[in-house]
């Protein structure tokens, strides 16, 4: 039981580290990327490993009551991802 | 007990898969040339990754004791608004011109992500002149 707990403090330790480094690189394909459809990319997949670390959160902490936040992020994440890309295609959002 | 054990590592081995997927389309995101090409790997962040690592919520939830599936309904979201938004952010390259332009098709058609723009541009400037004279 102690070795299966060990291993999950390890594992989650692990996945932590493996978002965190996603939203750094993220950042910089954010800071650096050339056209605005990179950028929009870069917010997207930002909302997206924002998104796992909420579910490891939950995760290691025991509880359910980030199954709320995590669908809210989610959908707040691809609203603005679909505004942001037409507001680039056409120049408005709500015409 | 052993299946409590053996659902933690399962937990252990699914926060692990979604981790190596979530690095894996994250430096295919900063490492990519291509504007086009930048948009085929953060997918499997996407999918791949936080699906695995929602499955391993699932069950960590069953072997604690608890019963919630109700992770299932955010993946179910994640894969039906993923290729939406990569559908939305490829035209806006498409329109945008930063990618190589679009073959021509064989039978003398037009690919059909340009032609509506120019049917819709068309009568809202007739309707503009329309209203100012």
């Amino acid at each position: 039981m102690t070795t299966a707990s060990g291993l999950m403090e390890i594992a989650i330790a692990i996945t932590f580290a493996a978002l965190a480094l996603g939203q750094i690189l993220c950042m910089a394909r954010l800071a650096i990327g050339p056209t605005s459809g990179d950028r929009v990319l870069a917010l997207d997949t930002m909302v997206i490993n924002s998104l796992g670390l909420i579910v490891v959160l939950g995760i290691r902490q025991g509880v359910q009551i980030y199954f709320e936040v995590t669908l809210l992020v989610a959908m707040l994440g691809f609203v603005s991802t679909v505004a942001l890309a037409r507001f680039i295609l056409r120049g408005d959002i709500i015409e | 007990m052993t299946l409590e054990v053996l659902g933690i590592y399962a937990t252990a081995i699914f926060l692990l898969i979604g981790s190596v997927f979530v690095i894996v389309g994250v430096i295919g995101l900063l490492k990519f040339s291509d504007p086009m090409t930048r948009l085929h790997a953060p997918t499997k962040v996407g999918t791949l990754g936080i699906g695995m690592l929602l499955l391993a919520s699932i069950t960590h939830s069953f072997a604690t004791g608890g019963s919630s599936i109700h992770e299932l309904l955010i993946m179910a979201f994640l894969f039906v608004t993923a290729p939406i938004s990569a559908n939305f952010i490829a035209k806006a390259n498409i329109h945008r011109g930063v990618c190589a332009p679009l073959p021509d098709l064989p039978d003398d058609g037009t690919w059909s992500t340009l032609t509506p723009v120019e049917n819709e541009r068309a009568p809202r400037e007739e309707a503009t002149e329309g209203g100012r004279a």
